[in-house]
């Protein structure tokens, strides 16, 4: 692989950070069952004890209120099943591990932003006296679209509903503190922001109920069962501690943006009137496929994506999108792009000129004269 | 490839504790980094080389399981370790089904993980019986066979004991099972990598496999699935729908990675290692006879694992044994629930009593133990050992023939 090669699809994965290797060889290297009373396993139980205080201080959380997951999915699973509440209420634009934990969700739909209808969930919380479950996202996967968390909290909260936000794309990217927000579960991955695969964690408030569905040996203070990912844990603590370093500001995708409508005028930013993250740009090139898109981008050296990049490969028009009220040939269009700690402006400036070329080549084959110039 | 160079600094306990966690293999560690640095994508990102490299050793990696074992690449999915594998097997298998059968058949001597799973299908209102075993540890099959019936969804029993490293007579449990068409479920977390283990010989249904107790990471696991005839499963993490939908969530690429080269490290050297452990392990149960009288191995010598050792060293406490033995890292039973004071519900299953359950210790030989290391730790267990002896009254009153369990101890 060229070492040019432009990355931009930290929303699927980071590369993990320097710091973070280190920590993790140095784990791996180091071993021991957490769980052991002799030397080895007090080692590995003081890296695990480590790495919580410092995942716990990126959220605003006490060390306590941290369960370690294999990763944001899992934690989304365990928190939607462990709240034990019936009654669940998610926005139409969650991810896939939260939308498919289990059945008979209430859907909240959201408006051209992508922002949560707050008073179609005020009004769906009335309509029943059942114990609920709200799941509300800190960013979207996809446009990086903000949610207004404090607001779905207070709605929530007041409704008698506990509230579970999936802050996997937010956390190590923006501030975000678990008894700010008021929320009572939250869910985090290591590998959107520099850590590991494999380690997440669920921060959930003090008192919160909990009761997992995964039952063994009582680790996790009996929140999550089975031996520790130690190397995994004590990286995903190194990279929150490093969270903030060298990230891109809403600077460099203001400017991303700016240059592609330059070149495309009737291009379009997805979730442009709301607060976004500032590493995250989901656009459109009028009449051009993503797919093709992310392929001409591949061979000029650029990794970008069409949408999420779980499932299996499929393309499949962004469910994110089409409840935003986008239309579906519209839709096909959208390009994800987003940055981390990586990024350098260089990787920017690329990915807008291999944008530029490919608009013009389609343009002008497909839409014969649609750009003279 | 690495020479294999000393693990344990000169400073460092030796560490006998390998059915707890094995150290990882410099080998292993080497073929995981390019997974942590350069080869770096989301292997479920199909539209960039980054992701489709990822997806490439992801692959690898599970065809290296699936040999180990003797199956097929397309029966292993990932998971987060042995104890999502043994939840995922039995609640999975038990949930899809429910509709036809209703009934668990295991052990009292499975993991925590296999036994409170069950605990909770009990609530769900299926029917488990749990099989004593016999005191060597082994299920006994008539018992077996008459537990089995047309309701059995699923029979659950683990291939390895990971207290006392006991073989279960796999191949005729999964005969049973077949004939009875009940699924058979293994634990096989302390048995692969380290006895030959096939899938098919063995009638082999589900399989759940651990990374770091094959010096593998932690954090991933495997849990194999027959396709042949097709076991299906109702999924516990939903979401993305990766691995064939059994188990959604990004695949940590590198953890994967190291599984696979684990595995296949384990499956080249198992033979030589096993002789090697073997020797060591008969080494130091000599050593220990020939300086202290009563002492106990409980469960069967013979269907072991090599690297396994399970010692009650009469009236001597195994909490105070293992506070002297500084220089030794072993424990007194699972590392779950060694942080617990009760005894053994393993050793208790035995028949073992409890005075003398609480006397044992949990040795655990592997791969970095040295001959050296053995004869130390013998040294230090029969320096430590005849001390407490020394101090022990009930230790003394056995020697002068007193009958400990006659005495009727007056209360205070």
């Amino acid at each position: 692989m060229p070492a040019a090669y432009t990355y931009l699809d930290h929303n699927a994965t980071s590369p993990i950070r320097p710091a973070v290797f280190d920590a993790m060889v140095e784990a791996l290297q180091a071993g021991g069952n957490p769980s052991s009373v002799h030397r080895a396993g007090r080692s590995a139980r003081a890296r695990v004890d480590a790495a919580r205080r410092q995942v716990a201080a990126l959220v605003g959380a006490l060390p306590a209120e941290v369960a370690f997951t294999s990763g944001g999915t899992e934690a989304n699973n365990s928190a939607l099943v462990g709240a034990g509440r019936k009654r669940l209420l998610v926005s139409a634009v969650e991810h896939d591990s939260v939308l498919k934990a289990a059945r008979g969700m209430e859907i909240v739909p959201v408006d051209g932003n992508g922002l949560v209808d707050l008073g179609v969930l005020e009004k769906s919380l009335a309509a029943s006296a059942e114990p609920a479950l709200v799941s509300v996202m800190f960013a979207n996967n996809e446009t990086g679209v903000l949610q207004p968390i404090a607001d779905v909290v207070r709605v929530a909260h007041a409704a008698g509903a506990l509230v579970h936000c999936d802050a996997v794309q937010g956390a190590g990217k923006v501030p975000i503190d678990l008894h700010g927000l008021g929320v009572d579960y939250l869910s985090l991955s290591a590998h959107k922001f520099g850590g590991p695969t494999g380690v997440g964690a669920l921060a959930m408030r003090s008192g919160a109920p909990f009761a997992s569905d995964r039952l063994g040996g009582g680790q996790e203070a009996n929140r999550r069962a089975g031996t520790e990912n130690v190397a995994g844990i004590a990286g995903f603590g190194a990279a929150a501690v490093a969270a903030g370093d060298g990230l891109a500001t809403a600077e460099w995708r203001d400017g991303l943006e700016a240059a592609l409508i330059e070149v495309a005028p009737a291009a379009r930013v997805y979730g442009a009137g709301a607060s976004r993250l500032p590493n995250t740009t989901c656009i459109s090139m009028p009449g051009v496929r993503a797919e093709t898109q992310v392929m001409a981008l591949d061979l000029a050296g650029i990794c970008v994506s069409a949408g999420a990049a779980c499932s299996s490969g499929k393309v499949t028009r962004s469910a994110v999108l089409l409840a935003m009220g986008v239309g579906s040939a519209e839709a096909e269009t959208a390009l994800r792009i987003s940055f981390g700690w990586s990024t350098v402006l260089e990787d920017i400036e690329r990915l807008i000129a291999a944008w530029r070329d490919l608009y013009i080549r389609v343009t002008h084959s497909d839409i014969p004269r649609a750009r003279a110039a | 490839m690495t020479a294999i160079t000393q693990i344990r600094r000169n400073d460092q306990p030796i560490y006998l504790d390998y059915q707890a966690t094995t150290p990882l293999d410099p080998r292993v560690l080497e073929a995981m980094m390019p997974y942590f640095t350069y080869k770096f994508g989301n292997a479920h990102s199909r539209s960039h080389s980054y992701g489709w490299e990822a997806e490439e050793g992801v692959e690898k990696a599970r065809a290296q399981v699936a040999k180990l074992i003797g199956a097929d690449e397309k029966e292993v999915i990932y998971t987060s370790g042995a104890t999502e594998s043994n939840n995922l097997a039995i609640k999975g298998v038990a949930d899809f089904y429910k509709d036809r059968r209703n009934h668990v058949v295991t052990t009292v001597t499975e993991h925590k993980c296999v036994l409170d799973t069950c605990r909770h299908l009990e609530q769900e209102g299926f029917t488990v019986t749990y099989l004593p075993v016999q005191q060597n540890g082994l299920v006994d099959l008539d018992v077996l066979r008459a537990a089995v019936t047309d309701k059995t969804v699923v029979v659950s029993i683990m291939a390895v004991n990971n207290e006392i490293g006991v073989i279960q007579p796999l191949a005729e449990i999964g005969k049973i099972c077949r004939e009875k068409g009940a699924f058979f479920h293994t634990d096989a977390a302390q048995a692969a990598g380290k006895i030959p283990l096939d899938v098919e010989a063995m009638n082999i249904d589900l399989m759940s496999i651990s990374g770091h107790k094959i010096y593998g990471p932690k954090g991933i696991g495997a849990l194999y699935v027959r396709r042949k005839p097709r076991v299906r499963l109702a999924a516990m993490i939903h979401g993305g729908g990766q691995e064939r939908g059994f188990r959604s969530g990004t695949l940590p690429t590198p953890l994967c990675v190291g599984l696979g080269e684990a595995a296949e490290i384990c499956m080249k050297e198992m033979d030589a290692e096993a002789v090697r452990l073997t020797k060591l392990r008969d080494r130091m149960l000599k050593g220990l006879n020939a300086k202290l009288p009563e002492i106990y191995v409980n469960g069967d010598l013979e269907h072991r694992i090599p690297g396994n050792l399970n010692i009650s060293f009469a009236h001597v406490e195994g909490e105070s044994l293992m506070m002297g033995i500084k220089n030794l890292s072993v424990s007194s039973g699972s590392a779950c629930t060694s942080a617990s004071l009760e005894p053994s519900y393993v050793l208790r299953a035995l028949g073992v009593e409890e005075e003398m359950a609480h006397t044992s210790l949990r040795i655990g030989l592997g791969r970095f133990t040295t001959e050296h290391e053995v004869d130390t730790a013998v040294d230090e267990l029969v320096h430590h050992v005849t001390k407490l002896r020394e101090m022990s009254p009930l230790w003394e009153m056995s020697q002068e023939g007193i009958d400990i369990k006659s005495i009727e101890w007056a209360a205070h």
